[in-house]
């Protein structure tokens, strides 16, 4: 610490908004994906409000296996029901184990990644070790395998359980992160002052740690519906009738072995169109903000 | 180095014991007890008693664990209850499609991304390169999921280039028609891991082309494809190498998916089957060995690596 003028400066300057803050933009098309994102989550809320059928009502009226038509905008499934309310209330899974999921993954492994990383000692030792083998173990495997023997399976077992696995991961993700702060001298600063260890990591520390949470907690979002995607293509997440788009997946997929002599295309385009935009804008809008707020895999 | 792979070692005794112990007690998250779920109609309270104490059932847990991995060490991984087949067996026979399926899936990955990340690297930031970045990024969104209904669809129902699901042919039977099979599912599984290996090529390779090396090369008067196959693309090729452990690992819910929609009667495949069947022996068995097999094949990348690498070990 012999130059300390130039380290000074690097802590007065906010971290966050570095040189060129003006020439970044975010662009249209981020906002067009925030807009996108935002409708999916907006039409799965006050899904109950909107004039559609009842996404498991078997209305013999209808037709079966219909293309796009009106009254049944996106078609008709196997069982009469109609896809486009079956879309959106399917959205609701996704989004509830995504955002839940990985909300329980930040508490569990941000929360102690923040103070293990800002208090050091034996404890972080512990934890970061602990982290490594969790990481090695093979969380996909044994998600399929608790889920497949904890039954009956419900949207909330499932949250749990991706959301544990998902920590080990958050955890490194933010004990890097906040390794990288406790040492700035904003922080010696806020030590000298006498503020407590809780104030510095939660006032201090934390405000610079959210672009990160933001920028991978959306890739977490993404892949944690992913996997939810995965589990309920391989009729291991929310029980049928309930509607989610990887069960549905699943339903226009059987219908293309031939078994039962339909096919029904509409089921197969349409939620994998509705997966395909939702991961693409969760993808866009994490990769445009870490590259706005310059968030590399070097400075984790 | 022999100080690293000690350590090394020593981790992966540790998560393979963890791995264990976790496949053990998986069973007991069954809702009542295995022999409820195996007597099915006929559990009565005899019969359960009965059938707790063939299975040992009835011993305290850890000893109920030291027999069954005492078993598991000498190959024995049970029986099946509602096919007799051994776990063993189920598994000896599901195996070879899955190491298939990742073997020609990564291959296609490779054979794909490493052209398109040597083209873009040449001129970063230009036409190919942006096309082949966003193309790359689209493809993130296109999990197995995803696409393999899709391209059933087109490939198989509607164009007939490709057969549709349950029409495996294994490979000793017939060489031909077993990779024709195999091709569908490995372009699914390749999709997810070009990206990974474009990424990590054209990134080092735009730095690799930075470096003082190669403007000494290119002062020599060598041309840019020497630089690059001889110069370049060796030093830059180690972070592909070194991802393509976890790249694997991240294929398995992918395999599982194209097995079970397209019928290859691989480890997903039976997986799922006897889940349905909830029959707890094959499924304990194959998620043991699943989980093993992915701690193993990260072991022997990382392994792979330092001998590319070395000054991994020495950090």
């Amino acid at each position: 610490m012999s130059n300390v003028a130039p380290a000074l400066a690097v802590a007065a300057t906010p971290p966050v908004v570095e040189d060129n803050v003006v020439k970044k933009k975010l662009g249209l098309f981020f906002w067009i994906c925030v807009g996108w994102i935002a409708l999916i989550v907006v039409l799965a809320i006050i899904a109950n409000l909107l004039p559609l059928p009842n996404p498991t009502f078997q209305n013999y009226n209808a037709p079966q296996n219909a293309g796009p038509a009106w009254g049944h905008i996106l078609g008709t499934d196997d069982l009469n029901r109609d896809i486009f309310s079956r879309l959106i209330y399917g959205s609701r899974v996704s989004l509830i184990i995504g955002f839940l999921g990985g909300a329980i993954g930040m508490i569990l492994g941000g929360v102690p990644a923040m103070f293990s990383a800002y208090r050091r000692g034996r404890v972080d030792t512990f934890l970061n070790t602990t982290s490594y083998v969790l990481l090695a173990f093979p969380a996909i495997v044994a998600v399929i395998g608790i889920v497949s023997f904890w039954t009956p399976r419900n949207i909330w077992k499932i949250t749990l359980i991706i959301g544990i696995f998902g920590a080990p991961l958050i955890f490194r993700v933010i004990r890097a992160s906040t390794l990288s702060y406790a040492t700035r001298d904003f922080v010696t600063a806020a030590k000298a002052l006498g503020a407590s260890d809780t104030r510095i990591l939660f006032k201090e520390i934390f405000p610079n740690l959210v672009p990160t949470i933001v920028s991978f907690g959306l890739i977490a979002v993404a892949t944690i519906i992913v996997l939810e995607g995965s589990l309920a293509f391989l009729g291991l997440s929310v029980q049928p009738p309930t509607p989610s788009w990887g069960n549905m997946l699943y339903e226009g997929s059987q219908l293309l072995q031939g078994s039962s002599g339909q096919t029904n295309p509409w089921l197969v385009y349409f939620p994998a169109a509705a997966m395909f935009s939702l991961l693409f804008c969760l993808n866009m809008v994490a990769d445009k903000l870490r590259s706005y707020f310059d968030v590399t895999e070097v400075k984790l | 180095m022999g100080k690293y792979i000690a350590k090394r070692v020593v981790l992966l005794i540790i998560i393979i014991f963890f791995v264990s112990v976790a496949a053990f007690f998986m069973v007991h998250l069954l809702p009542g007890n295995p022999a409820v779920t195996i007597l099915g109609p006929n559990a009565t309270p005899q019969n359960e008693a009965i059938l707790n104490h063939t299975l040992g059932l009835d011993k305290p847990l850890y000893e109920q664990y030291f027999i069954w991995i005492s078993h598991v060490f000498r190959g024995n991984l049970g029986q099946s209850f509602t096919t007799h087949n051994t776990t063993v067996s189920v598994i000896k026979n599901a195996f070879p499609i899955d190491i298939e399926l990742i073997v020609i899936s990564q291959l296609m990955a490779l054979a794909v991304a490493f052209p398109m990340a040597i083209v873009a690297s040449r001129r970063p930031n230009r036409l190919f390169d942006q096309i082949s970045n966003s193309a790359t990024f689209g493809l993130l969104a296109l999990p197995p999921f995803v696409i393999t209904p899709v391209f059933v669809l087109i490939f198989a129902v509607t164009w007939h280039v490709f057969p549709g699901p349950s029409s495996y042919s294994s490979l000793t039977s017939n060489l031909g028609s077993n990779l024709h099979d195999m091709i569908l599912p490995s372009i699914v599984l390749a999709l997810g891991s070009i990206v990974v290996y474009f990424r990590l090529l054209r990134n080092d390779l735009i730095s690799t082309l930075q470096e003082d090396f190669i403007t000494m090369a290119r002062s020599k008067g060598l041309s840019d494809r020497r630089i690059m196959w001889r110069h370049a693309l060796r030093p830059s090729s180690v972070s592909v190498l070194a991802s393509m452990g976890v790249t694997i690992a991240g294929l398995i819910a992918g395999t599982f998916v194209v097995e079970s929609q397209l019928q290859l009667p691989g480890l997903g495949y039976q997986l799922i089957y006897y889940i349905g069947q909830l029959d707890y022996t094959v499924v304990q068995g194959i998620v043991l060995v699943v989980a093993v097999a992915i701690v193993i094949i990260n072991f022997c990348f990382d392994f792979l690596f330092t001998i590319v690498d070395p000054r991994i070990a020495r950090e």
